[in-house]
């Protein structure tokens, strides 16, 4: 059995590929009513009044809800309101709700909802909201409920603010000799799942809170209906069957909410709320914006001595978990360099824009843009080779981060190798842009990543096994199958450990948190490790179990016995053993006496020694190990009309051991896509009055297939030693570096800088019309 | 207010004829999932704009959400869940072609439809087929290998004699 | 979802669709020609569209007809865009036509919607524009057959309750040089900055223009100027006076960038359309 890199087709590839793969809006059982939410049209207002008269009469209404007021939610801070009530504080927030009989029913309902709005100046984007006289998206935020390591300031639009302070500046910048600072902006965007979110709830007689949701985080939904609601925990079931993609985005408990509420209100029949598109992308929580200042300091040998850095990032009406992502971006402020002096504040700040939810990276391509496109101004004025002088202030063994966690050989991987195999891939030595006639010029930019995943210091994954009378296994994990895989890589992990055909592992793809042992988040690229290390766990407890009954019917130690392929057996005489289908619901003998009974395996895996950043120089240990790469692009540029196409993606990710190859170059590629896509056209356009401006798919617009460049991923192997046979997170890092390489390639090609996305021919026109370009056309 | 008004009506779908209730507004993709529990296509932005509503109708890719379920009358509906292990779905499987498979049964439709239609469709032909889809999921890369191995074996078993 | 119930109709000839507009209409049920049916659908979703009755005229063998007819080229307004690619009787309408949303969209989209629809790109009416067509419109009072720069005024002027049979075109114009090019805010998906269609005719090159202004049009002052002796730049400079003003300004892009795209991309049309004449 030899399962670790192999690339094992999914377990639910047939039913995906067939209509067969159930996701939570396919549940159209009869008698499910139908929950509609009517939402602001304004960015920043005050509500005046709310007429839901006419609604209620509506044929087939069983509740309308609006102007109540519910306990104040979030995450970090408690400062939103399920459903807003004296004003509203985005466009496209939830002010009202109507439950009917049909979808029908209830949009004709909602439509027929009036409110009156005043509206008030809004806050457009996060360098606006820092300023003296900005206006106050929460005047109340002193008095919010909060987690105890948040920081707003109360009078601000501030509501986190993270230090880091490493090192001596004034001897950084004494012992530097160049120095760069650049600025960067852009926008909040979306994480636009083809699965709309959707929420399913119903409360049963026994007051019971059963509740569907398209989720990474059940087990939040859980946590969070009984403290938002003061429903008792054990009380609260929710289920996941597959989730149609997340990105993060669904790791945000926002709908749950509304369908708790809802269904409340009609009485505990199910109802089920739908996001429509537009409603996914204004209403759920968004991928969060920021403005960012970098500075640099280096010898003129291209050692980088100092690194001062201001975050500003744009986190919307509501912290939730923007709070908490700007502290990520803290943590790994200066990306994957060796630099001893470091000085950055990251803040979160209020805006009157949609709110922010995690996004693949967590902070991470958006810090990354910044520094990583700083790197490329450093090394032109330094005159130094581009991946040179990233080699040379390469993080590594020895080295300590930006909070002062020292490196060791297993928590950070080789970045160094990462560079040496990416400048072959892309044939570096030939130069980073060719004129190839025609007005076009091929350009290659580069951007080396880093993150550690700031999660819970205590988050843990637990995983039961189960055996079948014919000895093969149930795996049940909280893990969400969101189309990483992960569930699949977990079977090999158990084949390969149990040394036994895949085949006869049967995993279970939805969760319910009543009879699923729990996972934190699937977010993070936590999965494979967390569940792992609970897999193998697990896999210990049965091994110990079968050989405890093999050893009273085959009269030996149990230390004697190994288990491999459905049978234990003497370790020195595999002829002498039996079969674990002849055990694994326990023993009878011959003459009737049997002992033991179904074989039940439990395993988990706690993150440990995590610690908490100090509030006034971030020293803590906010991660468990930090995956490194090397990434590229290449682009043919246009000189005469300013367009380009993205010829070549590259990714060098020291992922750890590679558990299933195909699946791994999947997520690599998937997540380049992503980054290429937000690098290039995504983001939303706001007016002068802070409202979305592209709602739909039509306007905003994801990249399509004709769009997708040639994508390269290669591995370098560094394996993290506590990790399940050496893998680390993979999820996520090949979308980490792509805008930044995007921007570096663009700019060498366009000869400008390029510090805002997306990088849009438009946005290439308007850089290089301030710097003098005419636009004659000939 | 009134109540809805229905009329009965007959749907081939997959080969098959389902009776159903529908009202004129309803678009074919809600009465798929709604009323005949196919829930294969799906919702992905009522717009148009996303593809993963996409059945075929008399071999024309559609989406289902771009056409009202009495347009459909007198038509061959076939849905994802009328395809039994097709060589396309094989392939999307073989190139791991998905991910959290969402999109995948609109991807698979009209690839379906293309296929039937361009058997040995080039490069251009196939982009401008699938860009009417979007997967959030991949690189297009692994979609862009699961198709072109099926145009490839139509194009072998053309040049047999 | 829509939030609003109508009636299904699909009548089998004009006369029946004449009347049941008319009669729909005095019972204030805001009928509606319904061909492709796109719009209705996802504007009525969005309440940008009442309506309580639809007259669906894909059973009208008049408005289903592709080919020539006694010297035209005719095209059936239910014609869905895809149809009219492959036939490709009419290659700049095929050019035009392939441009609009998507493959698969465009199975459904007809070439009569997407020129009586609110959407205002209707990219589908500028090879009509360029060649004179006619336009074959049918009233209460019979069928009338109009010209297209007669009728044609940012949108398609027709009476209420008129309904749009089929487009004809003179065959000489099926074949002259031509150029269709759309310009994307980034690359191949999304609507247009400008759609830029011209033809070569005898006298001249002509040109219309979509997503330039919220509507389309094609401009006799314009094309005298590029018509003009000169050179292209200048030539260029000159027809841009007679652009309606304002340029668009919207999420696809500023109206400062709409003319530099436009600019570069007649220059080319320009320029190939004059080399393939010598």
């Amino acid at each position: 059995m030899d399962y670790i890199g192999k690339s094992v087709i999914r377990q639910e590839a047939w039913d995906k590929v067939s209509g067969k793969a159930k996701y939570t809006a396919d549940d159209s059982s009869p008698g499910i009513l139908h929950a509609k939410l009517v939402v602001s049209p304004y960015a920043h207002a005050r509500i005046k009044s709310i007429k839901t008269e006419k609604a209620s009469h509506v044929f087939g209404v069983r509740a309308v809800l609006a102007g109540e007021r519910f306990p104040l939610t979030g995450e970090e801070i408690r400062d939103r309101p399920p459903l807003a009530t004296e004003r509203v504080r985005y466009h496209g927030e939830a002010v009202a709700l109507v439950v009917a009989d049909t979808p029908h029913l209830a949009k004709k309902a909602a439509d027929l909802i009036e409110i009156e709005y005043e509206p008030l100046p809004v806050v457009n984007n996060p360098t606006e909201a820092l300023k003296k006289d900005a206006p106050l998206v929460h005047e109340q935020l002193g008095t919010y409920q909060k987690e105890e390591r948040v920081y707003p300031v109360p009078g601000t639009n501030i509501a986190n603010q993270t230090k880091i302070r490493k090192g001596n500046m004034e001897k950084g910048w004494a012992e530097s000799e160049v120095t760069v600072e650049e600025y960067f902006s852009f926008s909040p965007s979306d994480h636009a799942a083809m699965e709309t979110r959707c929420s399913m709830c119903e409360i049963r007689s026994n007051g019971d809170v059963v509740i569907t949701s398209s989720s990474q985080a059940p087990f939040m939904i859980k946590r969070l209906i009984h403290e938002y609601f003061e429903v008792d925990i054990g009380k609260v079931i929710v289920e996941t069957p597959f989730v149609g993609g997340g990105y993060g985005g669904k790791a945000s408990i926002q709908l749950e909410l509304l369908a708790y509420l809802a269904c409340k209100a009609a009485g505990g029949r199910k109802v089920k709320l739908l996001n429509s598109r537009e409603e996914d992308i204004l209403t759920s929580p968004v991928h969060i914006g920021l403005d960012a200042r970098v500075r640099l300091g280096s010898t003129e040998e291209g050692e980088i001595k100092a690194a001062e850095l201001l975050f500003l990032f744009d986190g919307g009406a509501y912290s939730d978990k923007a709070a908490d992502l700007s502290k990520a971006a803290a943590a790994d402020c200066t990306g994957p360099y060796d630099i001893d002096n470091v000085w950055c504040n990251s803040l979160c700040m209020y805006t009157n824009h949609p709110y922010a939810a995690p996004f693949r990276g967590f902070s991470h391509s958006e810090l990354l843009f910044a520094i990583e496109r700083t790197m490329d101004s450093l090394a032109e004025k330094l005159g130094m080779d581009r991946l040179l002088l990233r080699y040379k202030n390469a993080i590594k063994p020895g080295d300590t981060t930006p909070t002062q966690v020292p490196l060791n050989k297993s928590n950070v991987g080789n970045l160094p190798a990462c560079i040496r195999r990416l400048k072959e891939i892309i044939d570096w030595d030939e130069g980073v842009a060719k004129d190839i006639g025609n007005n076009k010029i091929r350009a290659k930019g580069v951007s080396c990543i880093w993150k550690t995943s700031t999660i819970e210091s205590d988050a843990g994954s637990g995983v039961i096994l189960t055996f079948n009378p014919d000895g093969s296994i149930n795996l049940m994990s909280g893990i969400i199958e969101i189309g990483t895989g992960t569930k699949t890589v977990l079977a090999q992990i158990l084949a390969e450990r149990m040394k036994m055909e895949i085949s006869q592992i049967h995993v279970q793809m939805e969760v319910n948190t009543q009879s699923t042992p729990e996972h934190w988040k699937t977010v993070a690229s936590r999965g494979t490790f967390l569940a792992g290390r609970a897999v193998l766990e697990a896999a210990e407890d049965v091994i110990r179990q079968l050989k405890n009954i093999a050893s009273c019917v085959l009269r030996a130690k149990a230390s004697d016995l190994t288990v491999a392929f459905g049978k234990v057996f003497l370790r020195d005489d595999p002829s002498i053993g039996i079969d674990v289908k002849d055990i694994a619901y326990g023993y009878t003998f011959p003459n009737g006496n049997a002992i033991g009974g179904q074989i039940i395996g439990r395993g988990h895996y706690n993150l440990r020694h995590l610690t908490h950043m100090n509030k006034e120089t971030g020293a803590g240990k906010p991660g468990p190990e930090w995956s490194v790469g090397a990434q590229a692009v290449e682009v043919e540029f246009d000189k005469r009309d300013l367009t380009y196409r993205i010829i070549r993606a590259v990714s060098v990710v020291d992922i750890g051991t590679v558990l299933n190859e195909m699946a791994a170059k999947g997520q690599v590629m998937g997540a380049m896509s992503m980054g290429l896509s937000f690098g290039s056209r995504e983001t939303f356009k706001f007016d002068e009055f802070g409202r979305v401006m592209n709602s739909q798919l039509r306007t905003y617009r994801p990249i399509r297939y004709s769009e997708h460049p040639d994508y390269v991923v290669d591995f370098v192997v560094t394996p993290q030693v506590d990790a399940a046979y050496g893998a680390r997170g993979a999820g996520e890092h090949g979308i980490l570096g792509m805008p930044a390489a995007l921007g570096n390639a663009l700019s060498i090609a366009a000869g400008v800088k390029l510090n805002e996305l997306p990088l849009t021919p438009e946005l290439i026109w308007r850089v290089k019309k301030k710097e003098g370009f005419s636009d004659a056309f000939i | 207010m009134t109540a809805e008004r229905s009329l009965s009506a007959v749907l081939n779908v997959n080969d098959e004829e389902r009776a159903v209730h529908l009202k004129p507004t309803d678009t074919l993709l809600f009465v798929l999932r709604e009323k005949l529990g196919l829930s294969g296509a799906k919702p992905g932005c009522l717009n148009g704009d996303c593809g993963a509503c996409t059945v075929n109708i008399d071999g024309l890719a559609m989406k289902s959400c771009l056409m009202l379920a009495v347009e459909s009358l007198n038509k061959k509906i076939t849905t994802i869940e009328g395809l039994k292990g097709t060589p396309i779905q094989q392939a999307f499987v073989e190139h791991f072609a998905f991910q959290c498979g969402y999109c995948t049964p609109g991807f698979i439709m009209n690839c379906h439809a293309m296929l039937n239609t361009v058997p040995d469709a080039n490069d251009d032909t196939i982009a401008e087929w699938l860009n009417s889809n979007i997967c959030r999921c991949t690189g297009y890369q692994e979609i862009e290998g699961a198709v072109r191995s099926i145009v490839k074996k139509n194009q072998m078993n053309r040049k047999r004699p | 979802m829509l939030s609003f119930d109508f009636d299904y109709y699909q009548p089998k000839s004009i006369e029946e669709a004449v009347q049941l507009y008319h009669a729909l209409d005095r019972e204030e049920k805001h009928p509606l020609y319904y061909s492709g049916g796109t719009e209705i659908i996802t504007l009525g979703r969005l309440d940008l569209v009442y309506t309580n009755a639809v007259i669906d005229i894909k059973a009208i063998p008049e408005c289903e007809v592709l080919g020539t007819q006694e010297g035209y080229f005719v095209t059936g307004s239910g014609l869905t865009l895809t149809a009219i690619e492959e036939n490709n009787g009419f290659p700049l309408l095929s050019k035009a036509a392939s441009g609009v949303a998507d493959h698969t969209a465009r199975n459904k989209i007809t070439v009569g919607g997407n020129i009586c629809g609110q959407i205002f790109y209707r990219e589908a009416v500028l090879p009509f524009l360029l060649t004179d067509s006619k336009i074959v419109a049918a009233g209460m009072n019979g069928v009338r057959t109009e010209h297209i720069m007669s009728l044609f005024n940012k949108t398609l002027r027709l009476k209420k309750g008129e309904l749009l049979v089929q487009l004809q075109t003179e065959k000489r114009y099926l074949n002259v040089p031509y150029r269709c090019v759309k310009k994307r805010p980034q690359w191949d998906t999304g609507y247009p900055l400008v759609t830029i269609a011209a033809i070569k005719a005898e006298e001249g090159i002509r040109v219309a223009f979509s997503g330039v202004s919220p509507f389309p049009f094609r401009s006799r002052e314009m094309e005298k100027a590029l018509n003009e002796n000169g050179r292209i730049k200048e030539r260029i400079l000159a027809s841009l006076q007679h652009l309606p003003k304002p340029v668009l300004d919207d999420v696809e892009g500023s109206s400062e960038y709409r003319l530099f795209v436009l600019k570069n991309t007649l220059f080319d049309i320009l320029r190939e359309l004059e080399e393939d004449h010598r």
